[in-house]
């Protein structure tokens, strides 16, 4: 059969395409995000409204993960509390622990021995760089670069075994205690800090290499989710998210606490406050840290790792109490009725490494609080969502979600 | 220095009271001159951020609740707490701070949650750690700590397996003695025994 040829006329495409165009305009999508979803990093919800890909609105729904915190800590004596503060940002529960002893403290009127604070703050720097591992490892991996997870996350491994040799458990620290800690050192365990912080240094230097000038993650991140200064400050954004703004605002080094003053650091900061920028401060914060530990352990002091004056709010040593008749009827009055503390009220804010957790603390004595507020640095740093991800790409979501590094334990608590 | 400014800030405004703290300087201001007061402290004295807002719960003294701001000064780097009075009645109101602070909205919306205050002139005050719908505020201090039984929040769900949000068993919740007192007295207990194996679960 021969062919045939036809001649088929399709007509002006590029009009009709208009005109195809112009019927879909206004239609908006809602689309459900969470709260079990891999971009959010928990129980985040999204409610999104979408015009084609291109974001309208969206409607952050938080609370899966309350547990109602605060009203348990108003029925249970202040040490009894330290284990719920581990569970506010899991990420880094050695950070929490020591910013919750600080602001009881601080009510009480309590100061530590330099030992207690230096071994504090080796604490809260490994917690750092615990978390910031975490955030930076699934930051790449929500951009689609899947191999630095890999790496950050074999490192958090290693610190995960430190963790284990100082407090007895690798997630659920509860190392501090309200005048002190709960142990001193294990032996060796500076030796072993050392050892890590020599082989983490070149992981980062690689990690570095790997994302930081990479094409696609840099095309995925430099001017997206931009947040003004302006913004920041209005939402009480605060940490490495605040910073990026170019906002200089480091409590360790501007309201310092725990002896931080004695230590050189720098405070990174970004200056266009998009998701780039954040990325860096975040990198250059693990370095800074690194830096930090180093000198504590340098200049760690001898001598008591808890306050020894304090015979109503630190248990006096365990072979006191079982040798001698005043001690342990010391340590009974602390069991049973908690540290006693003076009213008043008191709010102490620390840098961890998601922003300024804030502990607002109201006592009337005795040894539970009366009212207990915990500022959540990523309650606030969430607020910012609907105002950020409004007029962006719906695949920026996940790369804006992942450069904020919140934790929803501690958003809902 | 601290209690220089504070001198002075009471002295020029003459609604304020010093409210005593061991940490920040801290005042008391009337809810009708609240908002007035907060921008002027944003807007003259530089404290720039709203870095925390949650209220208290008095319950036996009068007035039963009081909102207490925290703002900081991003250039200082200083601390201020404000609080305030909400006017006695059911519900208690205070006027809202989402119009200084963009950020005092979710602050408000969990002090909502959690106390009940109604923040007048918010743009949405829906609840925000619990679910629409629960009918009680958790952080009160006549809301006993095992929780009250509830229904779902799915309906559908409620009538299917007619189950309902159930109090949480505490068998006597966390135990601690209150000081002072007898001795025989100050067994360990829970403040909160309101359902524990001895005594029956609460009811509504």
């Amino acid at each position: 059969m021969a062919n045939q040829e036809k001649e088929v006329s399709i007509g002006d495409v590029a009009s009709r395409s208009v005109a195809f165009e112009e019927d879909l305009k206004g239609e908006v999508m809602n689309i459900n995000v969470g709260p079990s979803h891999p971009s959010t990093h928990g129980v985040l919800r999204l409610k999104v409204k979408l015009d084609g890909e291109v974001v309208r609105e969206v409607e952050p729904v938080i609370g899966y993960l309350h547990r109602g915190d605060e009203k348990i800590a108003e029925n249970m004596t202040y040490n009894q509390f330290v284990p719920y503060t581990d569970r506010l940002d899991y990420i880094a529960p050695l950070a929490n622990n020591v910013a919750y002893a600080l602001a009881v403290e601080k009510l009480a009127g309590l100061e530590v021995p330099p030992r207690c604070q230096a071994i504090r703050v080796i604490c809260c720097e490994l917690a750092r760089l615990s978390s910031h591992l975490l955030g930076v490892g699934v930051y790449g991996m929500d951009t689609g670069a899947l191999t630095v997870f890999m790496y950050t996350f074999t490192e958090r491994e290693k610190l995960y075994t430190l963790f284990e040799q100082l407090t007895g458990a690798r997630f659920t620290t509860s190392y501090t205690r309200i005048g002190g800690l709960a142990r001193d050192l294990p032996e060796g365990w500076l030796g072993n800090v050392i050892n890590f912080l020599n082989q983490l240094e070149p992981v980062i230097e690689e990690i570095d290499k790997l994302l930081t000038r990479n094409r696609i993650f840099y095309d995925r991140t430099v001017g997206v989710g931009v947040i003004t200064p302006e913004e920041a400050i209005g939402y009480g954004l605060s940490g490495p998210n605040l910073r990026a703004s170019g906002v200089a605002c480091d409590l360790r080094k501007t309201i310092p606490y725990s002896g931080y003053e004695k230590y050189e650091f720098d405070v990174p900061m970004g200056s266009a406050g998009d998701c780039f920028d954040r990325w860096l401060v975040r990198m250059e914060e693990l370095r800074q840290s690194i830096r930090i530990v180093r000198q504590a352990i340098d200049q760690i002091p001898d001598g008591p790792w808890y306050a020894e004056e304090a015979r109503k709010i630190y248990a006096p040593p365990k072979g006191k109490i079982l040798t001698s008749m005043e001690e342990l009827i010391q340590n009974f009055m602390l069991v049973t009725e908690g540290p006693q503390i003076p009213p008043g009220e008191v709010y102490f804010e620390a840098e961890n490494p998601k922003g300024v957790l804030g502990f607002y603390i109201v006592s009337k004595g005795g040894g539970v609080p009366y009212r207990l507020k915990i500022r959540a640095p990523s309650f606030c740093n969430l607020s910012i969502l609907p105002q950020v991800l409004k007029g962006c790409m719906v695949a920026d979501i996940p790369v804006i979600l992942g450069s904020f590094d919140f934790v929803l334990g501690e958003c809902d608590r | 220095m601290q209690d220089e400014f504070l001198n002075g800030l009471v002295e020029s405004y003459d609604y304020l009271e010093k409210r005593s703290s061991v940490d920040w300087p801290a005042v008391n201001c009337p809810p009708d001159r609240l908002l007035e007061f907060l921008k002027m402290l944003r807007d003259v004295r530089g404290f720039d951020m709203l870095s925390d807002l949650t209220a208290i719960d008095n319950m036996d003294e009068l007035p039963r609740f009081t909102v207490v701001y925290h703002l900081y000064d991003t250039q200082k780097h200083t601390l201020i707490r404000v609080a305030s009075n909400c006017p006695e009645g059911e519900p208690p109101t205070m006027p809202t701070a989402t119009g200084l602070w963009a950020g005092a909205d979710w602050h408000e919306r969990e002090a909502f949650d959690m106390f009940g205050i109604v923040f007048s002139g918010h743009p949405k005050l829906t609840r925000i750690l619990m679910w629409d719908g629960y009918p009680h505020h958790p952080l009160r201090k006549d809301f006993p700590l095992a929780g009250k039984e509830v229904d779902l929040p799915a309906a559908d769900v409620a009538l299917a397996t007619k189950e309902k949000v159930r109090p949480a068993p505490m068998a006597g919740g966390p135990f601690h003695s209150t000081p002072g007192g007898h001795m025989s007295e100050s067994e360990p207990r829970g403040n909160d025994e309101s359902w524990s194996e001895k005594k029956e679960k609460p009811s509504g």
